[in-house]
């Protein structure tokens, strides 16, 4: 698979990392070069600095080709603009966009852009642990 | 009407001034407190602080009954967000986006906001205007359409003086509309007359092939 990721922070760079290690196609990419140090050291993907809300930025990392796109950068606005850039102007196959807001991420899922909430999902997770014990 | 206008910086400071004259209900919304203080003491009660894209805010901010939703902060994305959640979530019948960087506005209007503003083209297009030495000026935008409609000036050394129309090679999609010609009333241009200095085109052509056409006429 194809893939870019938009934001190289520790969940991008993990996420890079492994597809990569799996033997996918992987572009990530992130406004400050320093991000790029988060990458394992056999990554052998593309790492672009550039702006995933920019269409020139996207097109430079091959978003017309790529079967996924994924927008993990900290700001939920951000994600949400590339995300439907990615989808809705280069009609990318399958597009994932973190939202930590969970009320804005139900007004996105009501529009058709597929979201994970880490906020619901942790707490989620934490209440799960907590009726474990 | 009721209008909401997200983010208190200069242009949202003035635009609720003007619209509170006009007699609209209006309320401001920004991050920062600071601001909002600012016009309670020239506006009164007119500005809350918090958050224009989150849904919390805009249901405390009664968004479900505005009539226009309009944002102005200088972040793209947090106008395109704002007047998103504004439309699907509370159903505002008009959004307007602030648009900073040029390239943003035909992504905004394909993403459904109802009205885009482009600051830099406005500031650009009266710059041209006021600018009479620059040969091309741009008269209308149709984004969509990704056509423009602009008008030409032709000087001493412009490539078309003295050139029938019917000689002058222009780009694809560019159509040589009017000639308006030392004020004169514009008339519509024949593939017979030749042009002169001083002429005025006014024409028709793609985004892409702007400068074409410019090197066509005016070299």
């Amino acid at each position: 698979m194809n893939v870019i990721i938009m934001g190289c922070g520790r969940v991008g760079a993990q996420l890079a990392s492994i597809l990569d290690g799996d033997g996918h196609k992987v572009t990530i990419l992130d406004i400050n070069g320093h991000s790029f140090r988060r990458l394992s050291s056999t990554f052998s993907g593309t790492a672009l600095l550039g702006d995933g809300t920019d269409q020139e930025t996207l097109k430079k990392a091959g978003i017309q080709d790529a079967d996924a796109f994924v927008a993990v950068t900290e700001g939920d606005n951000r994600n949400v603009m590339a995300a439907q850039i990615a989808k809705y102007i280069f009609k990318a196959p399958k597009v994932i966009c973190r939202i930590y807001d969970p009320l804005r991420k139900d007004v996105y899922e009501s529009i058709g852009i597929e979201t994970i909430s880490p906020t619901t999902v942790f707490a989620q997770l934490l209440k799960e642990r907590l009726l474990a014990i | 009407m009721y209008i909401v206008i997200v983010g208190g910086g200069s242009v949202g400071y003035y635009l609720c001034q003007a619209l509170l004259k006009e007699g609209h209900e209006v309320l401001v919304l920004d991050r920062d407190s600071a601001k909002c203080e600012r016009f309670g003491d020239e506006m009164g009660s007119v500005c809350i602080s918090g958050d224009g894209c989150e849904v919390s805010t805009l249901s405390d901010a009664g968004v479900g009954r505005a009539d226009v939703f309009i944002a102005t902060t200088n972040e793209d994305e947090d106008n395109l967000v704002s007047c998103q959640v504004a439309k699907h979530k509370f159903k505002v019948p008009r959004t307007i986006a602030r648009v900073n960087n040029p390239k943003n506005e035909e992504i905004f209007k394909k993403l459904g906001i109802d009205c885009t503003i482009g600051v830099t083209n406005l500031i650009l297009k009266h710059i041209e205007e006021e600018l009479p030495a620059h040969p091309l000026t741009h008269l209308l935008m149709m984004v969509e359409e990704g056509a423009e409609l602009v008008e030409v000036r032709l000087e001493k050394n412009s490539r078309a003086i003295n050139k029938a129309v019917k000689d002058i090679k222009v780009p694809k999609d560019s159509i040589l509309g009017l000639l308006i010609r030392n004020g004169e009333k514009p008339k519509v241009l024949t593939t017979d007359v030749v042009l002169k200095i001083n002429d005025r085109i006014i024409a028709l052509t793609s985004m892409e092939n702007e400068a074409d056409l410019r090197k066509a006429l005016v070299g």
